[in-house]
């Protein structure tokens, strides 16, 4: 167990473990970063889109004559321009579905793109935006996803299928499950709805299109994943990929919101196209707000235990809403993304988990946000359901999860949901939070306070995280297969370039990388440039998103940098007159076997395989594919300390520790900036945000007035602590963790608040947890109670 | 505001108002005079990343909620600059994250983020530092829930606040008179 604070690796230690200061900090604090809009090109036009009020409509007609007269308007593109040049519909990452780019004969949801307009200067496009007039004919709304189900308005009559529903989606053992929950003592049943959030990062979407004079298309765009960008691209306008480069900068945040292709994306790209100047488009943020979403679960839950608290079996049933197009950033073979991980830390003999996707008049997306696809949604509903079975079988909730652990002899860990955990030490990551918060002292305050009317709450999460999405037989994007690319070149003088698939939104991958590579070649992590983002430079990798760049990127350097030193063996064998079998990688250096002073470092290598290679291939370079055998899975025990007013249902989060496992640790300041991240962005999903509709499907979450994040002000203080459970199949242990605190922490606020509200007989209350709602279950239960006054 | 736009109102039952399209605008902006002719509509934002050049200054919300194009007007008054037009700078003295560090050298604020890891993505960044900086010229050593009152008008997506507060609270301590002296930056 260590403090993620402390300096806790062993001193021979090079790189790894340690809290070196981000190389890349410089150039954001004065100013200096890169970013999408930071970005102009000589004769650039200026792209705003033009927007549908209505949620459901016929477009019968668009007349851009008005916006045409505005001084340095350029052009109106709609649907039927696209479609003229075969870019209509762009396809969906998992393939699935396809998405409109411009609404075409009808629009589907609320700010869908109806136009895009091309002027000289920003403010003459969001001009023309404005007097572009659209004849809209209202059609029926169906913003619910339980009442497209009923097929009374078929939203997509583009689709073979003449049904709302997308797709069904189950694993599992069905009627084995149905046996067990039949012979439990006790069956838990409840209706949780995981509401529909936005990543919202600070900055927002945004490209600059150009082609060059070969033609060749340069596109800078905010993306999290460059490469699978450019074979989108390839497949939406059938140019080839070698004459599109994608450039993604640096990026202001992303958190799954700069995964998708999005339908402005390809209108930059064909306006530069057909105008045969630079494009430049930038989101506003209401555009941010309403392109993408997350989330949006509404889950049924059946959980068997025996009277001693013994799990006997889960069950799942749940009903998507995918909104208008199902543009799920979930790899194709695996539609629901790692929902199975739903079974979370504990044995179960038995599992089912089923889903049904639908199609409502809502932003598309379901995006992953901070999340590996749908681990958040399931992690939340378990570790939900566990409290709910703790009180009614009147346990404590930790004494519940220790009966049902699985322990850590049994990993790797085959669960029925057809996931092989790899490993772990669940009661001890329990116990270190338990002795860390002081549970035992805790439980009497609240006891005390009980006494007197107060509404105190102690909430947990004892989580399992799956990440690292490879392997490729099982994931991938549009089909390509998740894995990643990494390129190391040593120069003669031992600095070196680092390049990867992957690209950082604000993890610190130019410090990370580096400090992979230089402990396993005993060079300095200061000497080494990190260079993401650029498909003509960086080696195809799938991006970073899903917690996967250290699992998968990670590995890829770790082992291209193995590469890199069998070959600098054989130079040192040259240079030191012996066979390279002789010699051992010993503290940084190539050492004769036995005969100490007879070493050479890798800095001597790097100079000789350039200067005196002897035989050998000149050069130190080594590029790497790696396809990981299995995921990764990090875990976590966290603890929420809340009081709640019983007269405002105000919550008031008194203390919350993380304690992670993510194995390997590289750099623990980084780590620790990442739970904190993640832990907000938890906070705020518990108690804040949420991109709520009407039932005329109105979309009432559309800027940071009206979808709350948190301030400094409200954001609790948070406390975090670390155990290691190192992945025994990846090269350096690493397991990943910027995506635990957020996936982890709703849970453990929600169990809080609910724990302290109990001796009301408040059983469950869907997030956010507004003080307007804590307060509505406050007085319902009073006055429900018999004890009421 | 230039006032050569007065001018007998139309009879009719609205008042119309029609204002110059184009406008001369000076703004001092760190130290050195930027004069251009913009659009009477141009917001500050635009006017310092566009027209002077100085992308450092972010926008994020286009409402005024998320503080990253938070600039300094008149020394040390911290005002989000998609809030304001260009021409309501005009004659004042902005000040934006550009001047902070002088010769290559950081100034404390800029070493304190570093040093405590307060940023991430490092967009909102520079304006979380120059509220840091009207918050530290206000009151020299803020407690805790003072700064955290202080910079809630900033947003930050990554950090989770924690590592910012440490990071005010060490800037606090560097600019502190009994500290080494600071670099001057003007």
């Amino acid at each position: 167990m260590t403090e993620l604070k402390t300096e806790h690796e062993p001193p021979q230690k090079l790189a790894m473990g340690k809290s070196m200061k981000r190389k890349e900090d410089p150039r954001f604090l004065q100013g200096k970063g890169n970013y999408i809009d930071d970005i102009n090109l000589k004769g650039q036009l200026y792209m705003a889109l033009v927007h549908s009020p209505y949620p459901h409509a016929n477009i019968l007609g668009i007349d851009s004559s008005a916006a045409m007269d505005i001084p340095g308007a350029v052009a109106v593109v709609t649907a039927a321009e696209l479609a003229a040049h075969g870019v209509g519909w762009l396809p969906t990452f998992h393939g699935l579905d396809k998405q409109m780019v411009l609404a075409t004969g009808k629009v589907l949801f609320q700010y869908q793109e109806v136009a895009a307009c091309y002027a000289e200067t920003r403010e003459a496009a969001y001009d023309m935006a404005e007097l572009v007039d659209v004849d809209y004919e209202p059609l029926e709304v169906v913003a619910d996803p339980f009442k497209a189900m009923k097929d009374d308005v078929l939203l997509r009559p583009d689709r073979e299928a003449k049904t709302n529903h997308i797709y069904n989606w189950n694993v599992g053992d069905s009627a084995g499950t149905d046996a067990a929950l039949a012979a439990s003592d006790h069956v838990v049943r409840e209706h949780i709805t995981f509401p529909r959030v936005h990543a919202a990062p600070l900055e927002p979407c945004g490209c600059v299109a150009e082609f060059d004079a070969m033609g060749r298309l340069q596109f800078y765009v905010t993306s999290q994943a460059p490469h699978v960008y450019r074979t989108a691209l390839f497949m939406v306008l059938g140019i080839p990929e070698d004459k599109i480069r994608v450039i993604s900068p640096d990026l202001g945040g992303g958190f799954g919101n700069k995964v998708p292709v999005y339908p402005g994306y390809v209108c930059a790209i064909a306006g530069a196209l057909v105008l045969g100047r630079p494009v430049k488009w930038i989101e506003t943020r209401t555009e941010n707000m309403t392109s993408s979403f997350a989330r949006d679960y509404h889950m049924d839950i059946e959980l068997g235990a025996s009277k001693d608290g013994t799990l006997t079996a889960l069950k799942v049933n749940t009903v998507a809403d995918h909104g208008a197009f199902d543009a799920a950033a979930d790899p194709s073979k695996y539609p629901a993304g790692m929902f199975g991980i739903v079974t979370g830390s504990y044995q179960f003999p038995h599992a089912f988990a089923n889903l049904d996707a639908y199609f409502t008049n809502k932003q598309p997306g379901g995006v992953a946000y901070r999340c590996s696809f749908r681990v958040t949604e399931a992690s939340y509903l378990i570790e939900r359901a566990m409290d709910i079975l703790a009180d009614d079988l009147g346990m404590d909730p930790t004494e519940l999860r220790r009966k049902n652990f699985i322990r850590k002899d049994q990993f790797p860990y085959q669960t029925p949901l057809n996931f092989v955990y790899d490993s772990g030490d669940y009661e001890h990551t329990m116990d270190v939070a338990l002795e860390k918060i002081g549970y035992q002292d805790l439980l009497k305050e609240q006891a005390e306070k009980r006494e007197r009317g107060e509404l105190m709450g102690i909430g947990f999460s004892t989580f399992t995280e799956v990440t690292g999405a490879g392997p490729s037989k099982h994931f991938d994007i549009l089909g390509i297969k998740m894995f990643d690319g990494a390129e190391i070149r040593i120069h003669p003088s031992g600095s070196g370039i680092i390049r990867t698939g992957t690209k950082s939104q604000g993890q610190g991958h130019e410090t990370t990388w580096a400090q992979i590579v230089a402990e396993e070649l005993g060079l300095d992590p200061q000497n080494f440039l990190v260079e993401e983002g650029d498909t003509d430079t960086a080696p195809y990798g799938l991006g970073t998103y899903a917690s996967r760049s250290t699992p998968v990127a990670g590995g890829a350097l770790a082992l291209a940098s193995r590469k890199i030193r069998e070959k600098a063996r054989k130079i040192a064998a040259h240079l030191l007159e012996v066979n390279e079998h002789d010699l051992e990688w010993k503290d940084y250096a190539f050492e004769v076997m036995g005969i100490p002073s007879k070493r050479v470092t890798m800095k001597e290598v790097a100079f000789a395989a350039y200067t005196n290679p002897g035989d050998n291939e000149p050069g130190l370079e080594a590029t790497l594919y790696y396809d990981p055998p299995n995921m990764v899975f990090p875990h976590g025990t966290y603890v929420a300390v809340v009081d709640v007013d019983r007269e405002t249902g105000e919550t008031k989060v008194r203390r919350f520790l993380a304690v992670d496992d993510a194995g390997t640790i590289i750099n623990p300041m980084i780590v620790e900036g990442q739970i904190h991240g993640g832990l907000t962005e938890g906070f705020a999903i518990a108690f804040m945000q949420e991109i709520a509709y009407d039932e005329a499907g109105n979309n009432l979450a559309t800027n940071f007035t009206d979808y709350l994040v948190p301030t400094s002000l409200e954001s609790p203080h948070w406390e975090t602590a670390a155990t290691c459970t190192p992945s025994p199949h990846h090269p350096i242990g690493a397991k990943s963790v910027g995506e635990s605190p957020n996936v982890g922490s709703p849970a453990a606020f929600v169990n809080a608040v609910i724990d302290a509200l109990s001796p009301l007989g408040v059983r469950h209350i869907d997030m956010p947890l507004t003080r307007e709602k804590v307060w509505a279950a406050i007085r319902t239960a009073e006055n429900e109670s018999p004890a009421a006054d | 505001m230039t006032g050569e736009t007065q001018r007998q109102l139309p009879d009719t039952d609205f008042a119309v108002v029609e204002a110059p399209t184009t406008l001369s605008v000076s703004v001092r902006i760190n130290g050195k005079v930027v004069t251009r002719d913009v659009e009477a509509r141009t917001l500050l934002v635009h006017f310092i990343r566009e027209e002077a050049g100085l992308t450092g200054t972010h926008v994020g919300c286009d409402s005024s909620s998320c503080g990253v194009c938070t600039v300094l007007i008149d020394g040390d008054v911290p005002v989000k600059s998609c809030t304001m037009f260009a021409v309501m700078a005009h004659g004042r003295d902005v000040r934006t994250v550009e001047s902070l560090a002088v010769g290559g050298k950081l100034h404390p604020i800029q070493q304190a983020f570093w040093d405590q890891h307060g940023l991430q993505c490092g967009y909102c960044t520079p304006g979380m530092m120059m509220t840091s900086l009207a918050l530290l010229g206000r009151n020299p050593s803020p407690s805790e829930h003072e700064i955290r009152e202080g910079l809630s008008g900033n947003l930050c997506r990554c950090t989770g606040y924690n590592n910012i507060v440490k990071a005010v609270q060490q800037a606090a301590e560097m600019m502190a008179p009994s500290a080494a002296p600071e670099v001057s930056h003007d």
